[in-house]
This record gives C-alpha cells, sequence and structure tokens, in this order.
C-alpha cells in the first residue's frame, strides 16, 4: 500500500533509492545535495539498506568509484551538486560512453563565482553534453518517483546509459512537504534487479574503456547518439508503467492550460509550478496564456516540443542559467534552434531567472509575461532579457 | 493557505519547528511545507524558518513576504529584523516574552493581534534547558488553532525519541498559559 508521509524531499529521495534496493553508492557530500548521502549513508549504516557505501574524498573519486561499481554488475547510485559536479566533469563522460546505468541526483546549484551554494542550473548546463539522460523534477513526490523510475530507464539493455535526475536545490531539495511513497512490493515488482550484460569478473575477461582510434571513434559516438535517442521510447514506457501502478503520469513536455493560448511560457524545474500560479491568473485576467513544462532535457523531446508548440505565436522561454557571452539561456537557444524548421513559428523571447537563489514568485512570470508581449511587438531590443536585474 | 515565518536564532530550533509543525498538518490529511532560510546559517545569528499550511498541494517555491503570522523566539530580534514590518494587516504577532500584553505593545509598537508567552520560564521548567522551539509550537497553536495540539505528538516522538514528552508537556504548558488580544490599530 502506498503511504503518505510528510518528509524532506532529500530524505524522500534516499528512501527512493533503498526501495530501489541500489547496491553501491559512492558520494561526496556537497550543500544542497548533502541530506540525501549523508540520509543514504545511515540507511546503510544501520542495516536498512543492503549496500555498499563508499566513502571518497572527492566528487572526480565518487563518479569514478561508481563506474567501478557498476562494471562489477551493482545498481549504483550516486548525488551531487555544482562544484561537485563540476569536479565530476570528465568522469561524467566516460560513464556514459562506457554505457553504466548509474543514477544521479543532482541538486541544483550555482557554479562558483561569485561563491554561491543557492539553487539556480548552471551546474547542469554546464554538463548538459555528457550523454546521460537528464530529468527535471517539480516537487517532492516527482523527486522520489523518478529517482525509481530512472534505475528502470538507465538499466534497460536496449539503454544502458546513466540518468540524471534534477531537483532544484534547497527550494526543492530541502523543504519538508506531504507525498506518497511506494511501498516496497510495488516497487520490487516494477523494478526487477540489475542483470548487467557484461560486468567485470576475472573467470570471464572482458575489456572495458578501449581506446577509440579515429577509424572507430566517430562510429562510437554515432551509437551513443542513437542510443541516447533511442532511449526515448523505453523512457515512455517507464513512465507510463508506473503511472499506471500510482495514477501518477508523467510527460516529457507537461502542458498546463494549454489550450488556443496564444502565448506560453516554458520553465524547467521546481519554479515551474509557480509559473502555473501565474498563468491560473493571468488566464483569470482574460490572457490567452498557457504554460509548457519541459521535463525531459536528454534526450530532448524534439517532436513533442513542436507539437506543443504548434499555434502559439509566442513563446517565452526562462532559464535558469546564463550561457555568458552566448545567446542567453541553454533552453532558449535550444528551443529556437528546435523550432526554426518549423514551416510556421512563434516569435520565441528568452528570460533568465533566478539565479543563485533570487527568489522567484508568480509576479515575476506575470511582470515576463507582460514585458515579453511589449518587447514582441516590436523588434527586441535584446538578444534576451535578465529579469528583474539591477543595471 | 496560511504562512508563517519563525524568527530565531542558529541553534533555538526555528527550523525544527516548522518541521514538526508541518508533520502534524500532514498527518491531519493537510498540504504543508517546512523550510528554513537557506544559507550557511551560524549559531546565534539570526535566522528565519517558513510554514505554509493549505488544504491542497502548495506551488509556491519563494520566500514568505508577506506572512499571516509570525514567530518570534528571541525578543532580541524584534529590533534587528522586524518581524511585524511586512506582516499582513489581519495578520497575528507570536511573542516569545515575560512582558504584560500592554508592556509588550508600548515597548515594541506592535498594532497586530498579539500572543504572548513566557516559554523561556516554561523551557527552563519543563525541559530544564533553554530551548523555546517546540514550546513556543504551543503558543502558536493558540493563537492560530492551525493544527490540533495531539497532532505534534507523532511527529514529537519521530523526532525527539526519549526526550518528546517533555517537549510535549512544553508544547501544552505554553498552549495553557498563552494569552492572546485581537489588534490594536
Amino acid at each position: 500500500m502506498a503511504k503518505r508521509v510528510g518528509i524532506e524531499v532529500s530524505l524522500a529521495v534516499s528512501h527512493a533509492v533503498q526501495l530501489a534496493r541500489a547496491e553501491a553508492i559512492a558520494a561526496y557530500p556537497i550543500t544542497p545535495q548533502t541530506h540525501i548521502v549523508e540520509h543514504l549513508s545511515s540507511l546503510v549504516a544501520n542495516g536498512d539498506l543492503e549496500a555498499e557505501f563508499i566513502n571518497v574524498e572527492s566528487e572526480h573519486s565518487a563518479i569514478s568509484a561508481c563506474i567501478g561499481t557498476s562494471a562489477a554488475g551493482a545498481r549504483t547510485y550516486t548525488a551531487t551538486s555544482s562544484q561537485g559536479l563540476a569536479l565530476m566533469h570528465e568522469i561524467l563522460f566516460i560513464a556514459s560512453a562506457m554505457r553504466f546505468p548509474i543514477v544521479m541526483a543532482v541538486a541544483n546549484r550555482a557554479l562558483s563565482g561569485p561563491l554561491s551554494i543557492w539553487n539556480d542550473h548552471s551546474d547542469i548546463m554546464g554538463a548538459r553534453d555528457i550523454g546521460w539522460i537528464q530529468v527535471f523534477v517539480e516537487n517532492g513526490q516527482e523527486a522520489f518517483d523518478h529517482s525509481i523510475m530512472a534505475f528502470k530507464i538507465a538499466e534497460h539493455r536496449r539503454v544502458l546509459l546513466p540518468m540524471i535526475v534534477n531537483l532544484d536545490g534547497f527550494i526543492l531539495s530541502h523543504v519538508v512537504e506531504a507525498l506518497e511513497f511506494a511501498d516496497q512490493d510495488t516497487v520490487d515488482r516494477f523494478l526487477p534487479s540489475y542483470s548487467p550484460w557484461h560486468h567485470l569478473d576475472p573467470k570471464k575477461p572482458v575489456t572495458m574503456g578501449a581506446f577509440g582510434m579515429p577509424e572507430i571513434f566517430a562510429e562510437f559516438k554515432m551509437k551513443h547518439q542513437v542510443t541516447l535517442m533511442n532511449s526515448y521510447d523505453q523512457i515512455m514506457k517507464v513512465w507510463q508503467e508506473w503511472g499506471q501502478l500510482t495514477g501518477r503520469d508523467y510527460h516529457p513536455v507537461e502542458h498546463y492550460k494549454t489550450e488556443g493560448a496564444k502565448v506560453l511560457l516554458l520553465t524547467m524545474g521546481c519554479l515551474s509550478e509557480v509559473a502555473e500560479i501565474a498563468v491560473d491568473e493571468l488566464r483569470s485576467a482574460g490572457e490567452s496564456v498557457g504554460l509548457l513544462k519541459l521535463r525531459l532535457w536528454r534526450p530532448f523531446p524534439f517532436a513533442a516540443l513542436r507539437e506543443a508548440i504548434n499555434g502559439a505565436e509566442l513563446v517565452i522561454v526562462c532559464d535558469r542559467a546564463l550561457s555568458v557571452g552566448g545567446v542567453g539561456g541553454p533552453v532558449l537557444a535550444e528551443v529556437r534552434s528546435v523550432l526554426y524548421p518549423m514551416a510556421s513559428r512563434p516569435k520565441v523571447l528568452g528570460y533568465i531567472i533566478g539565479l543563485g537563489g533570487r527568489d522567484v514568485p508568480p509576479e515575476a512570470f506575470k511582470e515576463i509575461f507582460s514585458q515579453a508581449q511589449a518587447e514582441a511587438e516590436q523588434e527586441p531590443s535584446e538578444e534576451f532579457y535578465m529579469y528583474g536585474v539591477r543595471g | 493557505m496560511l504562512e508563517i515565518r519563525f524568527h530565531g536564532r542558529g541553534g533555538q530550533g526555528a527550523v525544527t519547528s516548522v518541521e514538526l509543525l508541518a508533520l502534524a498538518a500532514i498527518e491531519e490529511g493537510k498540504f504543508a511545507q517546512g523550510f528554513p532560510s537557506f544559507g550557511p546559517e551560524r549559531r546565534g545569528a539570526p535566522v528565519l524558518a517558513f510554514l505554509r499550511i493549505d488544504d491542497h498541494h502548495i506551488r509556491l517555491r519563494c520566500k514568505i513576504a508577506q506572512p499571516d503570522v509570525v514567530t518570534i523566539l528571541d525578543p532580541s530580534l524584534i529590533r534587528i529584523q522586524k518581524p511585524a514590518a511586512d506582516l499582513k494587516t489581519n495578520g497575528i504577532i507570536v511573542l516569545n516574552t515575560n512582558k504584560s500584553l500592554a508592556e509588550a505593545r508600548q515597548e515594541y509598537g506592535f498594532k497586530h493581534t498579539l500572543a504572548l508567552v513566557d516559554a523561556n520560564h516554561i523551557a527552563r521548567e519543563v525541559l530544564g534547558v533553554l530551548i523555546v522551539n517546540t514550546t513556543m509550537l504551543g503558543a502558536l497553536i493558540k493563537a492560530t488553532g492551525v493544527v490540533k495540539v495531539d497532532s505534534l505528538e507523532h511527529p514529537l516522538r519521530e523526532r525527539f525519541g526519549p526526550m518528546a514528552a517533555k517537549n510535549f508537556a512544553a508544547l501544552k504548558a505554553a498552549y495553557e498559559k498563552t494569552v492572546v488580544e485581537e489588534a490594536r490599530p
């Protein structure tokens, strides 16, 4: 039986990992991911989770150890944030290229400097191209659900790719809220134990992580690209299966009051629910506005996004990260690029919000909505806009 | 939705308070969010903690800008944090003080509905330590009726184990002794 509980979201994530019966965890604590791994560490120490918890001296070692345990055939989990994710950087590419289905939570936090421990998406945007599956969640329930589903997606034999569950640091990770825990039986039936295609075994030697000579490197990359794009089908299957078990349905692009909307806001992560409030109020005031919430970041849901945007006149992309010196936000760049081939496409404007823990109340989305409409009526004055930033 | 902000000092347990109250509200079938003011908090430094309670899933992910209730664990924070400044007109101030209602109004210039309790005294007597967070929950419940007193028993037991009974006793003592006075605009 599912159980309604009140719990800090970080702890809910650790319980999800416990229910998923992770067998190996290697992690280094970093704010605001700390509570996830601290709690996992006590679950292991208290005998409530039968897993190897490997204490390491850095995130570089954490993800390296994860590669080791995954290579040995263990269901492997880790979590990090910000500078920790940055320190993992070189190994992240290796984990996906070697096709290890490691699951990682990233409690999203700004990258320094200036030194900031607060929430935005600049950490994960720095790791955009690592070849992992990446999703964003909006609340504690989603953080719990996706932490379980991620294992089933990653470990499927047609996928075998690592997966990141992004949850906003502090404004989601540190909130005590209500959610529903699935029970162990349900999770066990949903998620069978990991059965690796190959694993390290002295009796049956294999080579892992071999050289890629120029004659094969590009073919290898092509295979990685095709596999990551093909993982989409398996992601859909797993989400549907979970939806049937729990009644909670997930889609690569979530729609909120988009019917007939001329203007669409587009967000990612837990500020999406804040934007919903703004959309409710704008709709009540007679505005033709809806909200698209991008859940699946990699593989990018090209078709779903084109379909979702079809018919809108203006799309306002709200990014939580800044590509300094570039076109603005990474999501903006992606969305514009996806829409460009469409014969009839809306105007797309980008706003950067909530950097480094800047508070984003519903009023912010309402203001962005009216500013963007004014901008869209003329030749836009900027490539993108930094919302609410003092000059 | 009810939005409550706690004013305390690092180490006084303001965050624990909002967590316990959130858990109690959730046990009653409501929805709640309890969260700290995020940052590198230090012992003794002023801190804030936030609590939202509603009958529906709460979608806000921002600070509480205009609270319905402020709970002040340490009156020395009033001059620093000005907790009543952004309190809603019909809001409630719950204050830990040994002053009378008239004295408190005069000293701090509070015009809102005011709930007072000498939580320091209760905490010293019942808990034997000067940590007033659970005691002040009794005052907050008296002033707002936001949850039932009994709904705190289970969250307290989960959090404090053998120390739960004393904390619950302090909470109930504060509930009994809290005086509430309507706004004096």
